[in-house]
């Protein structure tokens, strides 16, 4: 088995394809942007990535290996292996031939890097469909060979061979011609996560699938835990410098001028000032690590950006709309924006629905921004001196680094080649492919590779935030305990601040501070479930952002974009309707629900957690040792899944802290690919959803973001992590396989605080639940 | 600058540094190790850890001067595909990573406690890996690693 991927395509690259960069050493500080050195090369032979062509999903050599071409990226999922599997079943090979070679935008078709849990609900099509045509073309040769028809024909292994007998064989490896196949697909003509291609080939039926849907173990994984993966953190390049990022005190300040005197102790440091990107590049990783925090900086005199962090939700309250949606939509459809001033929901009937009902509840729920805060900051490894671009990242959509750095640079596409390293998990538009634009601007202004890598208070300062907002329910309550109107109402930062990939140089940091524009498009979100109230209204408003450009509190998507605050805030407050009204959470619900994979869900987990039909909270909380017990549940549909969790937790009393001691996750993905990797998946996004529920809140002051390590942020650590996460699986080999890294996170937040509502009566509105919040809540 | 000899994963070697930059740039840097990984640099996370003289240390805080003669050894030279460390194998085994960017901190962190006292409780676990962070949530199949690798190193401590 190979177990790194990236062997592989250093091996690929061997042949005629040879990957040789060399260094230009004419380097000079007053370079402009626009400008092209002429130095030496950087000598890449791209493969034909032509989403038509066969050629470009599969490559099988003579020994019957095969490549698989995949356009996304890895966000710690074992997503190759997924892809693998998928590549197999079709071609009827053993898992253990295939390797898939990730987001290199020389090699794979552009399928937009990772997002949205898309990997396997859109970004399998076309390598399905390109096994299947490939299987079909070996077998029609094979079939010429040995004078059988193709359909007498059957494949095990890579080997063909004639129905029933056992002594004619032949291998794919043997009807591989050097050129490949040839063969055209038909493609829709579009990139990204809507790229489909289609062959003439019958893909299987789910009924004969031999590999997907097995436990395959991830092949990513012996690599990680032997220290041999290399990670785009190892990155080198001949004559490479480093460089550091300098970040302003104040939040938009602007750099006046910088003393390169103050560094001239340690050695190559020098100070790269383009515009309003400041930066030092110095030797030694250490040697630039000392120039940044010693550089001396006259910056400009700004008014602070930021309001008081404790006035936070009332500037929320207060702050005029900027963009609403006009009807209850779901995440994703553009047509949404309403014209500035124009009325776009109709209120009337929920308000007069809320007025002529026996009884109103409502609540108002706040979340805080949140910081991707990933395990490592930002690095790239960027070679800009010569005509052709080349750089090694970690990000999540390597094919718009290309795509953004190019016009950054004033290159075209062709010229810049993105190649993608496993890096710590990302989990959205984060502060990972931020680097690659800057480590481009330093690299093309001093001639010289430059690896640049963000210190830890930029990772958690400077990366994009999730939007904080105030969600608002109303709940019309008729005599007999029935909801009679129903008003959702998000309002909150836009979750597209900044768009959710680095296309465009303007939605970069770097991109910013040289000028370039941010787009213009605003999104929060609605409910995505099932439930269906009279007189329902569900709509967002975003608002402006407190600091246009190059903020730190630039919002961008983090996992499960927004879906995350409104799902806190709905699930509970469904769960508050509930209680109000005296009723079980989970018959509540049921009550409501349309979606059959939803009611199934909910089924699945109430079965799974013994669920005992009650209302909450519980009369008798086993409270002992000041140590109150409670469960909850939640429900989240989205990116084609379907998931409903139960949490039990404990309380403690006399502290406010606590503890989610088990899960219990009832998930329906439609078709599952790798039972064993969705296991890891789902348990990893309880765990982080449990993290931003319980502890994560970024913290500000006026002038800028203050929390910037893991003591001021933290995350759930090895104490405080459930004693079990109980996963029920529904298979649904006949529904599309939905996606998997975000829907199990969504709800967690929501569980949780119910959970606390059970067992200690009090509603925790405000995220994230931290002890002194319950505590307050408690004594209260 | 200053000269500085130490023994890495039994080899002895030799950097020229300040001796105030932190062994972890002497490792990633000089030697191309890859194992320690920088993940906060201020002895928050455990990305970086080495054993040094069989304690479990943040090798992004210890300056060059203080690793000076010492023995180090770090997660690649723990052991090979072929035969891996036993923490290795059950982190193989239960596939008890996500992203893996974390898992050198885990993986060194139990082996220098385990090797010190691999009878322990799911408690004492949970205690000598508090210190760690996991942006991926990989905790839950770590926890079960270690049980297994404990429960495996105790056994053959006894026999
Ligand atoms: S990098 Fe050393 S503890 Fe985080
Ligand atoms: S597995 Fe990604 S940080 Fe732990």
């Amino acid at each position: 088995m190979k177990v790194n991927p990236q062997m592989n395509r250093r091996e690929l690259l061997k042949g005629g394809a040879s990957l040789l960069v060399t260094v230009s050493t004419a380097g000079s500080l007053t370079a402009c942007m626009s400008e092209r050195p002429s130095s030496t090369e950087t000598a890449v032979q791209p493969r034909n990535t032509a989403p038509d062509r066969l050629d470009a999903w599969l490559a099988i050599d003579a020994n019957g290996e095969v490549t698989a071409f995949f356009g996304k990226t890895d966000m710690a999922q074992g997503v190759g292996t997924a892809m693998a599997q998928i590549v197999a079943e079709e071609l009827d090979v053993s898992v253990d031939t295939v390797t898939t070679v990730l987001g290199d935008t020389n090699l794979t078709p552009d399928q937009g890097g990772s997002s949205a849990s898309s990997a396997c609900r859109w970004g399998a099509q076309p390598l399905r469909n390109a096994a299947a045509e490939a299987r079909q073309i070996l077998v029609g040769r094979a079939s010429e060979i040995l004078g059988q028809a193709a359909e007498n024909l059957d494949v095990e292994d890579g080997n063909i061979f004639v129905k029933g007998s056992s002594d004619t064989s032949i291998s794919y490896g043997e009807l591989i011609s050097e050129e490949g196949f040839g063969t055209r697909l038909d493609w829709n003509k579009k990139y990204g996560n809507a790229l489909r291609a289609t062959g003439t080939a019958q893909i299987k039926n789910v009924e004969d699938y031999k590999v997907v849907g097995t436990s395959v173990v991830r092949k990513d994984i012996p690599g990680k835990i032997l220290g041999t993966t290399e990670f785009c953190h190892h990155v080198t390049l001949p004559g490479m410098v480093h460089g550091r990022m300098i970040r302003p005190p104040v939040a938009n300040a602007l750099p006046v001028s910088a003393d390169a005197q103050s560094i001239a102790d340690i050695a190559g440091a020098r100070v790269v000032h383009k515009r309003n990107l400041l930066a030092v590049v110095a030797d030694t990783e250490w040697g630039a690590i000392k120039a940044a925090r010693q550089l001396e900086v006259e910056w400009t005199e700004t008014e602070a950006p930021f309001p008081h962090m404790d006035q936070l939700y009332d500037y929320i309250r207060q702050a005029p709309p900027v963009v609403s949606n006009g009807q209850t939509m779901t995440f994703g459809r553009k047509n949404y924006n309403v014209p500035r001033g124009q009325k776009a929901y109709e209120l009337g009937p929920t308000n007069q629905a809320l007025a002529d009902s026996a009884r109103v509840i409502e609540a108002e729920y706040e979340i805080p921004f949140q910081s991707h805060a990933r395990m490592a900051p930002s690095v790239a490894v960027v070679d800009a001196s010569g005509e052709n671009v080349v750089i090694y990242t970690d990000a999540q959509k390597p094919h718009d680094v290309r795509a953004g750095v190019s016009k950054m640079l004033l290159l075209e596409q062709e010229q810049v080649h993105v190649i993608w390293l496993p890096g710590p998990g990302s989990y959205g538009r984060s502060d990972g492919d931020e680097s690659a634009f800057e480590a481009a601007i330093i690299s093309r202004e001093i001639g010289q590779p430059v690896r640049v890598q963000w210190m830890r208070h930029e990772g958690h300062g400077w990366d994009p935030k999730a939007p904080a907002a105030v969600v608002s329910l109303k709940a019309g309550v008729d005599a007999n305990g029935d909801l009679s109107a129903w008003l959702f109402h998000a309002k909150g930062f836009s979750g597209w601040d900044v768009k959710n990939n680095p296309s465009n140089p303007g939605d970069t940091l770097a991109g910013m501070q040289m000028g370039w524009q941010k787009w213009d498009e605003h999104n929060f979100a609605t409910p995505d479930e099932s439930y269906e109230f009279p007189n329902q209204v569900e709509y967002f408003q975003t608002i402006e952002a407190f600091q246009e450009v190059a903020s730190p509190l630039r919002c961008a998507h983090m996992r499960s974009p927004q879906k995350k605050q409104v799902s806190f805030a709905h699930e509970s407050f469904i769960d508050e309707a509930a209680a109000a009204t005296g009723q079980d959470s989970i018959a509540f619900r049921l009550k409501y629900l349309k979606n059959p994979r939803e009611i199934e869900v909910i089924e699945a987990v109430a079965k799974a957690a013994n669920w005992e039909t009650r209302p909450s909270p519980a009369t008798d909380n086993n409270d002992s040792d000041n140590i109150a017990r409670g469960r909850g549940v939640a429900l989240f549909g989205g990116y084609g899944t379907y998931v409903a969790t139960v949490c039990e937790v404990e309380v403690d009393r006399t502290t406010g802290r606590i503890w989610p001691r088990r899960f219990v996750v009832a998930h329906d993905c439609g078709l599952i690919i790798n039972p064993l990797g969705l296991r890891g998946t789902l348990e990893g996004n309880v765990v982080q959803g449990a993290s931003r529920a319980l502890w994560e809140e970024v913290l500000f002051d006026q002038e800028n973001v203050r929390s910037l390590d893991w003591n001021s942020y933290p995350i759930l650590d090895s104490m405080e992590v459930p004693e079990a996460i109980d996963i029920v699986l529904i298979n649904r080999p006949d529904e599309a396989p939905g996606g998997a890294g975000e829907p199990a996170h969504v709800a967690i937040a929501a569980a949780i605080g119910n959970a606390v509502f059970d067992a200690t009566g009090f509603r925790a509105r405000q995220m994230p639940l931290t002890p002194e919040r319950i505590k307050l809540g408690l004594t209260a | 600058m200053a000269r500085f000899v130490f023994n890495i994963n039994g080899e002895q070697q030799e950097v020229q540094a300040d001796p105030d930059m932190p062994l972890l740039y002497a490792l990633r840097g000089d030697l191309a190790l890859k194992g320690p990984k920088f993940g906060c640099g201020l002895a928050q996370c455990g990305a970086c850890t080495v054993i040094m003289d069989g304690e479990a240390i943040r090798s992004c805080v210890t300056p060059m001067a203080v690793a000076e003669g010492k023995t180090i050894r770090t997660m690649d030279g723990l052991g090979a595909e072929s035969d891996p460390h036993p923490v290795q194998k059950a982190f193989i085994k239960e596939q008890a990573t996500q992203c893996g960017y974390c898992t050198n901190g885990w993986i060194m962190t139990t082996v220098a406690a385990l090797e010190q006292d691999a009878d322990v409780s799911d408690q004492d676990i949970r205690k000598f890996l508090s210190g760690l962070k996991c942006r991926c949530g990989a905790h839950m199949s770590m926890l079960r690693a270690v049980r297994s690798a404990a429960d495996e190193m105790s056994e053959n401590h006894e026999s």
